[in-house]
């Protein structure tokens, strides 16, 4: 393209677990100049380590190969650049398993970059201080699993001049996945803090896929949206000055609207004048947007100012594990038997088993999601009118209702305790209690702390097919 | 005529979170409606609505001429998604618990 064009980006997955088939449509008929696919979370992040640590092979997406053979002959074919932190704790493993995905397609003759630097694992010391007062590493008393600075758009620039087909990072922060194509296309200056400000934005606006074109929104009756099974990912028109329009294909289901852009506007951010990022300081309080046609929202008047000196890291320490069980009861006295197996749970974990770990206990449909924002006490089953709307039911109205247990424990003995209990409940607790379902979850904990720009280098590695 | 809605009936949300910290966003649907939320949909009403869940700071953004707030709480998610035990530890579902605060409004024309 050239430099007066408008630059056609689009998203292909805004989480780890997001959909496939919106990507492809997008590869396909999307005449896109670059795509990204956003799939890191601070748990995935984790447990990309965990996985790397066990196999030196593994500890990037496991969904990679499935996304890349669905959609890497049609990036090729229609001139689409792929950017992913599919690399997760291992670009340079991913971009290996990419390289040979690419040459089993037949697709040869292609460039792979895996941008990796991110991981600053060593640099994390006992002392390292934490970005919560007086808190550093040895205070958290638990094991370090890893440690990753958030990379900027300019570690990815290198692979564009080397004409990388595909590039694969490890931690980048999401919007600098999509600002760093635009800084490529147009040759945005790395000090032009405005125009930054304004590809952040739209870097902001796309990176969680759906949740700018309908989904994330939809409350029949108030916000209907047309065709949610099938909504499309988004499209961002991008204007050499970083203003853009965003849209979807058309066929796609969903719906872009001001509302739907509104929302995402402010989605995860805090103070709309500072939206801290590795490349800028994003000034989101004065943007504007307007419906420029059917499922088009034009956006513009962001700003921006001088980066930040620092870099944030995220530091993740193992978590033990988290337990969950549940069982149901239903029709006439339910609410009275659920609570009836709360009780039970109680006084079996804490006071038989003598567990201190952390134990909720919930009546899934009436007290599992709200009651604890109203103040009421939970294992009580009780009514929790201070909770506004919270709460969804007194207890004898209740003809249908799910017992849930949660416990997190640093033993898996002590997990697969909770889960044994919840099951016992079948044969020694209340009447016609059914359907037991459990499962034990390895867990994470994870805190912030920064890093001195210089004391990270982001690295490249090029691969041809 | 005064009459008392939930928020739900003139108002949009979002809910987002980072680490023990949710933002709530709310927009209403009509610009006339933006001064009624600003004025009875503060800080200070959601801390106390919610004492359970705000156990830190509450701060409110104003975008006036987005006609949206900006909720931004502090130790509100029961330690965030790594050590809550709710069933939902990433508090998507705030911004549902937000619009089921009422507001009293002073207009004839609300269904």
């Amino acid at each position: 393209m050239s430099g007066t064009e408008r630059f056609r980006l689009g998203t292909g997955a805004g989480f780890s677990a997001d959909r496939l088939d919106p990507a492809v449509d997008l590869v396909t008929e999307g005449e896109l100049d670059a795509i990204v696919f956003e799939c890191i979370g601070e748990r995935t992040l984790a447990f990309g380590h965990r996985d790397r640590l066990s196999d030196p092979a593994k500890g990037y997406n496991p969904l990679l190969e499935r996304r890349l053979r669905a959609v890497l002959p049609g990036c090729i074919a229609n001139g689409t650049r792929l950017i992913t932190n599919m690399g997760v704790a291992n670009p340079n493993a991913a971009a290996s398993q990419a390289v040979e995905v690419a040459r089993e397609l037949g697709l040869w003759g292609r460039r792979i970059a895996a941008v990796g630097g991110d991981d600053v694992t060593d640099q994390i010391t006992p002392d390292t201080e934490l970005d919560e007062p007086g808190l550093r590493i040895s205070d958290v008393g638990r094991k370090m699993v890893g440690a990753n600075a958030y990379l900027g758009a300019d570690a990815i620039l290198p692979a564009f001049d080397a004409e990388a087909d595909v590039v694969i990072t490890g931690r980048v922060a999401d919007p600098s996945l999509f600002l760093a194509p635009l800084c490529h296309a147009f040759g945005w200056l790395p000090d032009d803090w405005a125009t930054l400000g304004a590809g952040t934005l739209v870097g902001h606006l796309m990176e969680c896929a759906a949740q700018v074109t309908g989904g994330y929104f939809a409350d029949p009756g108030k916000k209907d949206v047309d065709n949610l099974a099938y909504v499309g990912f988004p499209i961002a028109e991008v204007d050499p000055d970083g203003g853009a329009v965003i849209t979807k294909l058309t066929r796609a289901g969903g719906l872009v609207s001001e509302r739907t852009v509104k929302e995402q506007l402010l989605y995860e951010v805090h103070d709309p004048n500072a939206y801290l990022t590795p490349d800028v300081t994003a000034d989101f309080s004065q943007v504007t947007l307007g419906q420029a046609g059917d499922h088009r929202v034009r956006i513009g008047g962001a700003g921006g100012a001088k980066r930040p000196d620092h870099l944030k890291v995220t530091v993740a320490f193992d978590g033990g594990f988290l337990a969950e069980a549940g069982v149901s009861y239903a029709g006439p006295g339910a609410g009275r038997r659920a609570k009836l197996a709360l009780d039970i749970l109680e006084e079996r974990m804490t006071r038989l088993h003598g567990s201190n770990a952390p134990l909720r206990l919930d009546l899934i449909g009436q007290n599992a999601l709200h009651a604890a924002a109203g103040g009421a006490s939970i294992a009580s089953g009780a009514s929790t009118a201070g909770g506004a709307s919270a709460a969804g039911g007194e207890i004898d109205e209740l003809t249908d209702v799910r017992v849930r247990a949660a416990l997190r424990a640093d033993s898996r003995d002590m997990a697969e305790l909770l889960l044994w209990e919840v099951e016992a409940l079948l044969c020694c607790g209340p009447a016609g209690g059914g359907g037991f379902r459990g499962q034990i979850t390895p867990s994470v904990v994870t805190h912030s702390a920064y890093i001195e720009r210089d004391r990270v280098q982001p690295t490249l590695r090029l691969v041809e097919t | 005529m005064k009459r008392t809605v939930p928020l739900r009936d003139i108002a949009h949300a979002r809910a987002g979170d980072k680490g023990n910290r949710s933002n709530v966003s709310l927009f209403v649907f009509d610009p006339a409606d933006y001064p009624l939320i600003k004025a009875q949909v503060t800080a200070e009403r959601l801390k106390t609505a919610f004492p359970g869940l705000l156990k830190g700071r509450v701060q409110r953004f104003e975008l006036d001429h987005l006609f949206g707030l900006n909720f931004v709480m502090d130790q509100a998610l029961e330690g965030g998604v790594n050590l809550s035990l709710n069933l939902d530890s990433h508090g998507k579902s705030w911004s549902f618990l937000v619009l089921g605060l009422t507001v009293e409004i002073d207009r004839e024309d609300m269904g």
